[in-house]
């Protein structure tokens, strides 16, 4: 065994993205670490192409799972934030350099060293290992607190879909009463973007590709109006009328219409990332003065904050809680966007360990 | 109306070439002012617009927008200048006035601009700078420093707006922060000396060798980056805090993209006549943007004329004669110029003319 501690999960063992029940080891809690039994798991479209080999950069067997939530078990030493029973979660990240200018500025998840959740390489030289498993040893800078207002279950998609979106709508000021936010994409992501934007005092403008979600947008989510973007009309109609447009399309897809949709002075901020480059004419960024930015989940700091603002506002993910075994049906519906609209697997009750 | 009262040069078809032309411009109203015309800087959009590269040019046009003179009158709602007054005269002549871009002194982003050359206004056409004189609204009219000179501070009413502004709204003036400048011409070599002036350290970035001494040793820049060679690109990876982008051809994003540290950004200033191509994972992995500015409003353009007289900043300009046009344009559209051409208007115009 790598590690001191038995565990035990579900793991994909190669390129067909199949998940099965897989032993493996964790670490001892070390003195600046904290130890929790997970009681919940999000699935983030990145679990699935990471299962699938999508990135090129999959180290089998990978335990993905970056949306993990559960009840403290042990602390090390040196941990003040922390004591038994307290309701934690863990995001994207285990660790970074903690030296850096990024770190500095709480921004580990853009330290050149920040080590991902699952299927990288940790400081210990070991691979680490995500959440959808039965326990997690983390170091406590990387443990965000989960309030009472929040149910646990719901809570766990905001470790990922939440930040992601909630990090660059706070950067780029699509945050403030009044202005006009379009969400492009109603996924995991797109549907975190429509209930902060609400919870932030904006209108906001679901624009898709899919007539089926105009109901659920409007009704269900509370999204103010909905832009089919394959319908020319509904398109022109928009043009610039919206500040800001948080895409969370990760597919390639036309930036120029949605560069339309934009007022003057406005920002299109990708959190999805197509593979391959997309076409970006310059004028319109020019008459216009807009811009087109990136954004990569969040610091642990805005993390907290994010979460706590969420208990505050009753921003909640729409979830699906599953059983540990029905997680291969999952990933081929999430693969078919068949969701409402986070999976979250039920591990304290349903992840039952082979003898 | 007087007949036939302005002389000027324009061209009259799409080869481009220029030649004596009389035309008639507007009687002096009440909100006007008139000025002599003592200079007009040629501005590589004055060559795009003879030669129809955008398609939209109607003939005969007589171009120019960096145009330096005397008031020889003005309307008797004029307040802001008298007789005498060294003026200037840029991009637009008039604007709605009513828009939210009008009345935030953004006039460069109203819908409906009413440019110096070329645009249809009061059932006439605008004609620019290559001319005796201009009939200009007040507010459209810039008051020169006494102390820059007209003949090199001309062009700061295009090329220096077309980059003052964008480095002010982006930020780009944190004193000790790091500015690469993409292209050197017009623009490029005056956005040199305003990030000196605002305390940045600059580096050129050029596929040009033979600019290297001249950024450096005559226009102030720290360093020159080749960018067509990958070792020196690899070196200052991760390097940038802004970049701006004057280069009018289509150039890879990817690599400039690569130069800015995290939450850098790129503005382009540049028109290239197709679209660039804009990789996603760059904007993502390092929370960077990329946006565009156009000219700049009114308010803004006297705020960069003035900072200009602050820090004796003028534009590096070669003298011309108006018979040399033509020759100065071939000479333009190989870049053959440091770094912008001004044509002697009042010394060498009215001998042109046969009446």
């Amino acid at each position: 065994m790598e590690h001191p501690r038995k565990a035990f999960g579900w793991a994909a063992t190669d390129s067909s993205g199949i998940l099965s029940p897989f032993n493996f080891s964790r670490r001892e809690t070390g003195e600046n670490d904290v130890t929790f039994k997970v009681l919940y798991c999000g699935i983030c479209h990145s679990d699935l192409h990471m299962v699938k080999n999508e990135w090129g950069n999959t180290i089998y067997p990978l335990v993905p799972g970056h949306e993990i939530v559960g009840t403290v078990t042990e602390v090390g030493s040196k941990v003040q934030k922390f004591k038994l029973g307290d309701k934690v979660g863990v995001g994207c990240m285990v660790q970074s350099c903690r030296k850096c200018q990024s770190c500095a500025e709480n921004l580990e998840n853009y330290c050149p060293q920040m080590v991902l959740t699952y299927g990288a390489n940790n400081v210990d030289g070991t691979i680490t290992y995500g959440g959808y498993s039965n326990f997690m040893v983390a170091d406590q800078h990387f443990v965000i607190r989960i309030p009472d207002a929040l149910p646990l279950d719901a809570a766990a998609p905001l470790l990922c879909a939440g930040i992601t979106v909630y990090s660059p709508m706070m950067y780029f000021g699509l945050n403030k009463p009044g202005l006009h936010l379009g969400v492009v994409g109603l996924g995991g992501l797109g549907h975190m973007a429509v209930k902060f934007g609400k919870a932030f005092g904006m209108k906001v403008t679901v624009i898709s590709t899919s007539p089926a979600k105009k109901a659920e947008a409007i009704q269900h989510l509370g999204a103010d109006s909905f832009v089919l973007s394959t319908d020319p009309h509904q398109m022109k109609v928009a043009m610039g009328t919206l500040d800001g447009i948080i895409d969370t399309v990760s597919a390639v897809h036309p930036l120029v219409p949605l560069l339309g949709l934009l007022k003057s002075h406005g920002k299109i901020v990708m959190v999805g990332a197509p593979e391959k480059p997309l076409e970006l004419p310059v004028f319109p960024l020019i008459m216009g003065r807009k811009l087109v930015a990136g954004s990569c989940i969040g610091g642990i700091k805005e993390t907290q904050e994010m979460i706590d603002f969420a208990a505050k506002h009753g921003v909640k993910p729409d979830i699906e809680v599953i059983p540990m075994d029905y997680v291969n049906t999952a990933m081929e519906r999430l693969l078919k966007a068949d969701v409402k609209y986070r999976f979250v697997i039920d591990i304290g009750n349903t992840l039952n360990p082979t003898s | 109306m007087a007949s036939s009262n302005a002389f000027g040069w324009a061209a009259t078809d799409a080869s481009g070439h220029l030649s004596p032309f009389h035309f008639t411009r507007r009687e002096n109203e009440a909100d006007d002012v008139t000025l002599k015309i003592l200079y007009c800087g040629v501005c590589h959009s004055d060559l795009h617009t003879v030669k129809n590269d955008w398609g939209f040019t109607t003939y005969p046009v007589v171009p120019g927008h960096e145009i330096a003179g005397i008031v020889t009158k003005v309307g008797s709602n004029v307040t802001k200048f008298k007789e005498g007054d060294r003026v200037g005269v840029g991009v637009i002549v008039d604007s709605c006035k009513e828009c939210e871009s009008c009345q935030q002194d953004l006039e460069s982003y109203c819908p409906k601009p009413v440019f110096t050359y070329n645009a249809p206004y009061k059932g006439a056409r605008t004609q620019g700078g290559y001319s005796n004189f201009v009939v200009v609204h007040q507010r459209y009219v810039l008051q020169f420093p006494n102390n820059l000179p007209l003949d090199a501070g001309a062009p700061l009413l295009c090329a220096g707006i077309t980059v003052y502004s964008p480095m002010k709204y982006y930020g780009m003036t944190e004193p000790g922060k790091h500015l690469g400048v993409a292209g050197l011409g017009g623009l490029g070599h005056v956005a040199i000396k305003f990030g000196k002036a605002f305390g940045l350290k600059v580096t050129v970035i050029s596929s040009s060798p033979s600019k290297e001494s001249e950024a450096i040793d005559v226009l102030g820049a720290d360093s020159f980056l080749l960018s067509s060679d990958p070792e020196q690109m690899k070196a200052a990876t991760g390097t940038m805090d802004y970049i701006i982008d004057t280069i009018s051809a289509v150039h890879s994003l990817v690599s400039l993209l690569g130069l800015l540290k995290l939450n850098g950004k790129l503005v382009t200033v540049g028109l290239p006549s197709k679209p660039l191509q804009l990789p996603i994972f760059p904007l993502v992995l390092g929370r960077k943007l990329i946006g565009g500015s156009n000219f700049g409003g009114l308010k803004e353009t006297q705020e960069m004329l003035d900072f200009c007289g602050k820090h004796n900043i003028a534009a590096n300009i070669e003298l011309i004669k108006m018979d040399e046009i033509n020759t100065a344009m071939e000479r333009l559209s190989k870049a053959d110029v440091k770094y912008r051409f001004v044509i002697d208007v009042a010394n060498s115009l009215s001998s042109t003319s046969n009446i």
